[in-house]
């Protein structure tokens, strides 16, 4: 039943995937791209990520898409065809890279890797606390430096922005 | 695992910079336009105070935040570089911006900004640490690309810059997952001894191998990861140049050195046959593509991407030679390369920066035509850092080149040091051209917009600094060979 439900959510999030890049309508892209997201969360439910498929909804399909379409109708891009020409160096390039993939994991012996050993999962726990705590004390200093990042992010796109400054435009 | 006040003594250095980019950006919007220069001045000041506090703690090591930062020798070693590289920054920006009537306070910022990523993806010892701090460090830099905003070159390299580093950081980020998945642990230790213990025919950490050298390769413009460097070199304004081809390669190579080593020790068998190829691919490309460029910050650029090929060859050597032993010196020779880099290829952009042609910036190697008639010191100090980069005795470039061309021959790859040697002659070419067009060649009569030099008691320094480093580390290289052999001597 769990290997049906993974297969379930992995497959549509791959076709969805594909259909990101291959689709011409840049609206239709977008939309596949939601129903990437909303697999994810799904995928993230079955890991008993409760609070983490919250999150990718809220900001991912929520905030970040609504961006995406917000761009898309501002541009008023109808078709964008440059890059599909490309569609044959592309598979040609990514179809061995992709078998090759395949058959280095094929080759793999399953009992060498212990996937998240170290991470291991009590499902009864609050998990929304368990992040909080661990964002604050363990993972702290990587948090404050994410912090830092999005205040660079903010300032910088206000300065790239902004009227009047720099240049001739002073 | 919680975290004591020692934890934030330790990354005080860090603590600073950013201190100091928050004090600017608040204090820019109230001062008087004419008041702004002392922004950089409290930006010098933190610096030299961070230096200071840095090199206090040479020779100690200690644990911070449960062990994902780490403040040791090596870490200490690219801090010290990093904060001088932003303070000649600091000081070349100063009259730069000037010149080219760049009123921007926040300039002085994201320049702090940028060496605090820099300086935390040097001192962190987990994977998630060392990526945040690359993106801390490139986002500024993304920005600071941008800044000539008349110019729409400028924009063109800060977008170009943009998308192709958000590219490579979700590449470098997919090996990162890989290696988590594989390992259980973002912590470099933890990596190394998992690695260690599942033999190095498991095909998770090579295929987060292959991916993490490649998103590296983006940030240190390996061959052939490099197609944004010179478009983005060119563009950005030159002071901007400066810092990303110094300091940004040398924090990457920071990192890099810390997480190949340090992580994925285990598997040096196989990535040095693939660094290899990078290296190779880099010296023949980088050298050969400089030789046909008239642009100066083109062929700089170029040049630049070979400079880190010659320094990729300390890395395969260490990657190559028998367990033990040789290696730690191989990897001293890398830290000696890119100390040297830093001297030569600062200065060689500051003289770019102050060569002006009537109100625009001289960019064309043709602009330097009969300089040493106008500027015979301007023109000299040019052709002492374009004999460095090409590596002539009595110059620090030779004894960079020197000691990475002997960990290959010491590590069985004499060949690699005769690629490296006769590429390291081609790329004379197209440096010595730039001595030659400033020396031999009479400037045309008549030409009305003749390129001079503009100097300011700021990049005097900067130039006094560069050039002191350039001849000082050719003639006496010991303090710093000794230096970076402590350093590596932290590695584990």
């Amino acid at each position: 039943m769990e290997q049906l439900v993974f297969g379930y959510f992995a497959g549509v999030i791959a076709v969805a995937a594909v259909l990101v890049v291959a689709l011409r309508n840049p609206v239709y892209s977008v939309l596949s791209l939601l129903v990437m997201f909303f697999h994810v969360a799904g995928l993230y439910i079955t890991l008993h990520a409760e609070f983490l498929a919250a999150v990718q909804i809220i900001v991912y399909a929520g905030a970040i898409l609504v961006l995406y379409l917000f761009v898309l109708m501002l541009l008023n891009i109808k078709q964008d065809d440059r890059y599909h020409r490309q569609w044959r160096t592309a598979a040609a390039l990514c179809l061995p890279l992709f078998l090759e993939l395949l058959v280095l994991f094929a080759g793999a012996d399953p009992e060498a890797i212990d996937p998240l050993a170290a991470a291991p999962m009590n499902s009864g726990e609050d998990n929304t606390r368990a992040i909080g705590l661990t964002l604050f004390s363990t993972y702290l200093f990587p948090f404050e430096v994410a912090s830092l990042i999005l205040l660079v992010a903010m300032i910088g796109a206000i300065v790239l922005a902004k009227r009047g400054i720099g240049g001739q435009g002073a | 695992m919680t975290f004591s006040s020692g934890d934030l003594l330790l990354v005080l250095p860090e603590l600073l910079v950013v201190l100091a980019a928050c004090t600017v950006l608040a204090v820019e919007p109230l001062l008087a336009p004419p008041q702004r220069d002392g922004l950089a001045w409290l930006s010098l000041g933190t610096l030299a105070v961070c230096m200071g506090l840095i090199a206090s703690r040479i020779g100690h090591r200690a644990e911070a935040f449960g062990g994902l930062v780490t403040i040791d020798d090596y870490g200490s070693f690219w801090k010290l570089l990093l904060c001088f590289v932003a303070g000649l920054t600091v000081l070349l920006s100063y009259s730069y911006l000037k010149e080219e009537r760049l009123h921007i306070g926040e300039y002085y910022a994201f320049v702090l900004l940028a060496l605090s990523g820099m300086m935390v993806m040097v001192s962190a010892t987990d994977l998630l640490t060392i990526y945040l701090g690359t993106e801390l460090m490139s986002l500024s830099l993304y920005v600071m690309a941008g800044l000539k905003r008349s110019e729409p070159r400028s924009l063109e390299a800060s977008a170009k810059y943009f998308v192709l580093g958000a590219f490579s950081s979700g590449i470098m980020l997919y090996g990162v997952s890989l290696l988590y998945g594989a390992t259980g642990s973002t912590r470099l230790t933890v990596i190394g001894s998992a690695i260690a213990n599942t033999g190095s025919d498991a095909p998770l950490p090579l295929v987060a191998t292959v991916l993490l050298a490649a998103g590296f390769g983006f940030k240190l413009a390996l061959v052939p990861f490099h197609m944004w460097t010179p478009d983005v070199y060119q563009g950005a304004p030159t002071s901007v140049t400066a810092f990303m081809a110094v300091a940004s390669k040398a924090a990457s190579f920071g990192a890099f050195l810390r997480v190949f080593l340090e992580g994925l020790g285990g598997l040096k068998t196989d990535w040095s046959v693939l660094l290899l190829v990078l290296c190779v691919a880099t010296l023949v490309l980088g050298n050969s593509v400089a030789l046909v460029q008239t642009n100066i910050k083109r062929m700089l650029a170029y040049s630049s991407i070979a400079h880190a090929g010659y320094a990729m060859i300390g890395v395969v050597a260490a990657g190559w030679a028998a367990e033990g032993g040789r290696d730690a010196a191989s990897v001293a020779s890398v830290l000696l390369y890119i100390a040297v880099y830093v001297f030569m290829t600062f200065g060689a952009f500051a003289v770019v920066a102050m060569l002006r042609k009537g109100d625009v910036e001289g960019e064309e190697i043709e602009d330097f035509t009969g300089l040493a008639k106008r500027h015979p010191l301007g023109a000299f100090m040019m052709l002492v850092f374009m004999v460095s980069l090409a590596g002539i005795p009595p110059t620090a470039g030779f004894i960079g080149k020197f000691y990475v061309f002997m960990s290959a021959v010491e590590a069985g790859l004499a060949w690699l040091a005769v690629i490296a040697l006769i590429f390291a002659v081609v790329s004379a070419y197209y440096y010595l051209r730039v001595v030659l067009v400033m020396y031999m060649r009479e400037p045309t009569e008549g030409t009305e917009t003749s390129p001079r030099l503009v100097l300011s008691p700021t990049l005097s320094i900067v130039l006094a600094c560069a050039i002191a480093g350039v001849v000082m580390l050719g003639l006496y290289p010991s303090p710093l060979v000794s230096l970076a052999t402590q350093a590596v001597r932290a590695l584990q």
